[in-house]
């Protein structure tokens, strides 16, 4: 029962924090910038054209008006229109979001995949060699930038080995419009086309490599102090001292509760991780959010930017309640006392 | 694995010139510096001193696990007439938990919080198990642990199985952890300081269940601790620890009617008397730098009767049949010149 | 209870603050990780300072162009090759890490007292304050910050101006949350109790008693910062909406540099690499500080 509450408590959290959000964007985006209408018409529009148009976007209201029928279309899912590809910004973001999340998904799956157990071997063999090479390789993951190891990997596995195409989510030969899910791999398992998956395969997994390098580095960092951390309770002692062998030890007495830990940062990292998509989709051509927000961005098309933070926001809120359902599943404290420890 | 025909009647542990040397920042720390002592079947032996004065490293060797940081262990520990040392990392093993088992002192930390209690006693009693050659069906085993989880006197056994730690207080958490030590039928129990995390009533209440199971099982027991009364209640000989040496032992009784050993005297004049007798300050000084020790009597610095051989180490001096001290005072007189 | 009551140890006398100093450096020096990290940042910063005197070709920084000598490959007149218009690759990053570093100071300095001043004040006092100023914070901190960066750059136009406005905007929260948590373990210290009953005033208490205990926490954090702040700097300017040509800046070089791959790569390639030295050197070298002073970051 507590369990329950404090899920809620956190749902209504996670919905205060995009009620924040939104009031954040939307002061940027009508109070910074000047005269969106204006920005709309261009520098030869006249004085009455700019301000008929104000009129018929409500910009001639009080601001407070004009955030109530911004929050009240956010909540039918109407975003506004986009002045550049002049259609539903819902619609566009339809498109482009699960592109990024199809990124993001094989992202965290390939992080999480090898960021634990890399974790896991460089605790349990620390200031060995084995630890030096995982430290190393993690760390150069957390340091270099997203966009490099995508130039990097671009050029190598990409240009000179041919081994991967290096643009696009699919080859431009393939015609297939994921409309179910949207998502190529699961629309085209759903479809029944093997050779398309296999395309789409090709085609994600060097995007998802470079995105995951930064995730897999901190994961596994986190996941070898925390283990360390963890190495020491006495919990652990009593585990040695009852001869439970070194095995179960380490993978089911101190694995378990490292979860806490880097479950935890991993929802706050989660944010880095989407920004790093931005950059990745740009540099392999992804047509997901990037190239859609950033071609916005460079057109001062605010309805598309604040669907675009939004949405992101949103994205990233839900992933973190995910976390904290996950928590709870793997922290009996959570459960029971219905907080963190 | 029984008591063999040789070891009968001899000591069920028995630790020889004990050392154990840590490598650390500042030098290599001489913790245990020739520790000896001896556990009789059936016998309560108490192992006191002050924090850091090496009881939970000698407890750490005897259960081998020493395991960080890197230690340097020497001498000799016998369990039953085997060595623990020099035996096959198997054999060493299969020993843990079972023959030879430990209470442990901090019921809020020793239990994983993340597991149900009833999982954590069964992985005790599965590996356990295994190692002995052991067939029980997983039913055998669940009777088994709510038998001990009611010999410890919890309150409905079936729900504690399947409680989580974060469910219980200390007190019962407390009784887990006996319970946990008393699974696998041990003969020989180290008791590290049991129920001091807990409030005095509780921590009572554990120290009288210990001492009856005990008893009723006719087990061995070490017991550490630095609390003096918890030593006069609850244990049959003494050993007195002071900077990784055992200064003083004997008998409970003798001991108590006749501390010896300066250090002793000064440790039994920390505590406050119900009497009304005069509350005694602490002992001047602190315990020594272990990458440094004092020569000799390591002591010397802090005694109010050092003298110019407390430079060399003193050998044990009997003081009756049952009570040693290490110190020059009880050297004697033809030593003396 | 009869627990040993044993007088405790001496008071530290005079020296020991600087023997301290002294065992910190020697463990500091005995991790190799820490002593590159510190190698890095000290050549970064001088290859910053030092731009106009070390680049073998300053005028590269600017609008210079030289066609005749465009794209060429490494060489020991062109460390790091030429660019699209035959400006010197290696001028260009030394001229980079300028921007970078500045970057870095503008960022940091006006993100971090405004963040610890919030966190002081959040964990000082508690109550309403801290609600208000943490609720905030954590608003805040559910903004992935190069999207929000992106947004508050499109909004105020594209510039390095623009650019370090807006990752400052986005930087103070992480510090308020550090120096909460810290404060708020410190607020019951005798220390700061001791300062209350002798009448000290809140502001006594907080920057002369308080602050100083926070300043090894803020000082591994922001060399942590130091390396993501360019990090997050690059990726801004990579997407073209950070420091505009002319600027040497190292992400608009790899940016620009990308369109002449894969045949002139260290046009992209080694800034590239620059980048990720200085990253490497900021992060070795907080966590060294991290472990030498023994305090928690995240």
């Amino acid at each position: 029962m507590e369990y329950f509450f404090f899920i809620v408590r956190r749902l209504m959290w996670s919905l205060l924090v995009l009620v924040g959000l939104s009031i954040v964007i939307f002061m940027i985006a009508r109070v910074v910038p000047g005269d969106p209408a204006r920005i709309a018409l261009g520098p030869l529009a006249t004085t009455e054209q700019v301000a008929n148009l104000r009129h018929k976007m409500g910009l001639d209201r009080p601001l407070y008006v004009q955030y109530a029928v911004y929050i009240g279309g956010l909540v039918r899912g109407d975003f506004g229109q986009s002045l550049l590809t002049q259609r539903s910004v819902a619609l566009d973001l339809r498109t482009a979001f699960p592109a990024t999340l199809e990124l993001v998904l094989a992202t965290i799956v390939i992080a999480t995949l090898l960021g634990i157990p890399t974790g896991v071997l460089a605790a349990r063999f620390k200031d060995t060699w084995v630890d030096n090479i995982g430290r190393v390789v993690s760390l150069l993951g957390v340091v270099t930038p997203s966009f490099f190891i995508a130039l990097l990997l671009q050029l190598l596995v990409g240009y000179y080995l041919h081994f991967l195409p290096v643009n696009g989510r699919l080859d431009p030969s393939v015609s297939f419009t994921p409309d179910i899910t949207g998502l190529v791999l699961v629309d085209a398992l759903i479809r029944g086309q093997p050779g398309v998956w296999f395309d789409g395969l090709r085609h994600l997994l060097l995007p998802a490599i470079s995105l995951a390098a930064a995730s897999l580095g901190q994961i596994a960092r986190i996941t070898r102090s925390s283990m360390i951390d963890v190495s020491r309770k006495d919990y652990v002692e009593a585990a040695r001292a009852f001869g439970i062998p070194d095995l179960v030890t380490t993978f089911k007495y101190m694995l378990k509760p490292s979860f806490i830990p880097t479950l935890t940062i991993l929802g706050l990292e989660f944010a880095s991780l989407l920004g790093n998509a931005f950059l990745v989709e740009m540099v392999f051509g992804w047509p997901g959010m990037a190239a859609y927000g950033v071609r916005a961005i460079l057109h001062k098309d605010f309805n598309a930017i604040m669907g675009v933070v939004m949405i992101t926001g949103a994205f990233f809120v839900f992933v973190n309640l995910l976390i904290d359902v996950l928590l709870g599943t793997v922290d009996p404290r959570i459960r029971i006392r219905g907080a963190r420890s | 694995m029984t008591v063999s025909g040789p070891n009968k009647g001899g000591p069920v542990l028995r630790v020889d010139d004990l050392r154990v040397a840590f490598s650390t920042f500042d030098g290599v720390a001489d913790v245990l510096s020739g520790v000896d002592l001896e556990v009789h079947p059936g016998q309560r032996v108490g192992l006191v001193g002050e924090s850091g004065c090496g009881k939970s490293v000698t407890m750490r060797a005897i259960m081998g696990i020493l395991a960080s940081p890197p230690a340097r262990v020497r001498g000799r520990i016998t369990f039953a007439g085997e060595e623990l040392l020099t035996m096959g990392r198997a054999q060493r093993q299969a020993l843990k938990g079972t023959a030879m088992s430990m209470v442990f002192q901090d019921p809020m930390t020793a239990l994983n919080p993340v597991f149900r209690i009833g999982e954590q006693l069964t992985d005790v009693v599965r590996w356990a198990d295994r190692r002995r050659g052991l067939r029980r069906t997983a039913s055998e085993r669940r009777a088994r642990i709510l038998e001990v989880l009611g010999q410890v006197r919890l309150p409905d056994p079936e729900r504690i199985f399947d409680a989580y730690p974060v469910q219980l207080s200390g007190g019962m958490r407390q009784r887990v952890l006996i319970a946990m030590a008393l699974l696998n039928r041990p003969r020989f129990l180290i008791a590290d300081e049991p129920g001091t995390a807990l409030d005095v009533t509780t921590q009572d209440e554990i120290l009288r269940l210990l001492n009856e199971l005990v008893r009723d099982e006719g087990l061995a027991l070490l017991m550490i601790t630095h609390n003096l009364g918890v030593v006069r209640e609850m244990t049959d000989y003494v050993y007195v620890m002071y900077a990784g040496n055992v200064v003083e032992h004997g008998t409970t009784d003798a001991i108590f009617a006749a501390p010896a050993h300066p250090y002793t005297r000064a440790l039994f004049a920390c505590v406050p008397k119900l009497s009304g007798g005069r509350a005694y300050a602490g002992i001047e000084g602190t315990l020594p730098d272990y990458t440094r020790p004092p020569e000799g009597c390591r002591f010397h610095p802090r005694c109010p009767h050092a003298e110019a051989r407390c430079f060399e180490r003193p050998p044990s001096f009997d003081l009756g049949e049952q009570h040693h001290s290490a110190c020059w005072l009880h050297a004697p007189t033809e030593a003396k010149s | 209870m009869s627990d040993l009551a044993l007088s405790p140890s001496a008071t530290p006398d005079e020296s020991s603050r600087h023997r301290a100093w002294r065992r910190g450096w020697y463990r500091f020096r005995r991790n190799p990780a820490a002593v590159a990290g510190l190698v890095l940042v000290v050549l970064v910063v001088v290859a910053a300072l030092g731009a106009p005197w070390l680049a073998p070709s300053p005028e590269s920084a600017g609008t210079f162009v030289n066609f005749g000598e465009r794209h060429q490959p490494p060489s020991l007149h062109h460390l790091f090759g030429t660019d699209n218009v035959g400006r010197d690759v290696f001028s260009r990053v030394l001229y980079g890490y300028r921007v970078s570093l500045l970057l870095v100071v503008f960022v940091l300095g006006l993100s971090v007292p405004f963040g610890v001043l919030l966190g002081l004040l959040a964990g000082y006092y508690g109550g309403w304050i801290e609600t208000v100023i943490m609720r905030i914070t954590d608003i805040f901190l559910a903004i992935p910050a190069l999207v929000m960066a992106l947004a508050i750059t499109a909004a105020l136009s594209p510039s390095l101006m623009n650019g370090m406005i807006a990752i400052s905007l986005l930087w103070w929260n992480w510090h308020t949350r550090l120096i909460y948590t810290t404060v708020h373990a410190l607020r019951h210290e005798e220390y700061v109790e001791a300062a209350k009953i002798a009448g000290a005033s809140d502001a006594h208490i907080l920057f002369r008693e308080i602050l100083p205990n926070c300043i090894s926490v803020i000082s591994v954090k922001v060399t942590l910062d130091a390396g993501f702040v360019i990090l997050i700097g690059a990726g801004l300017s990579f997407l073209g909406l950070g420091a505009q040509p002319p600027t040497p800046d190292l992400g608009t070089m790899v940016a620009s540099g990308a369109n002449y791959l894969p045949e002139d790569w260290w046009e992209s390639v080694l800034p590239g690499l620059a980048i990720l030295f200085a990253i490497l050197g900021f992060n070795l070298l907080g966590d060294g500080l991290r472990d030498l002073l023994d305090v928690e970051v995240s």
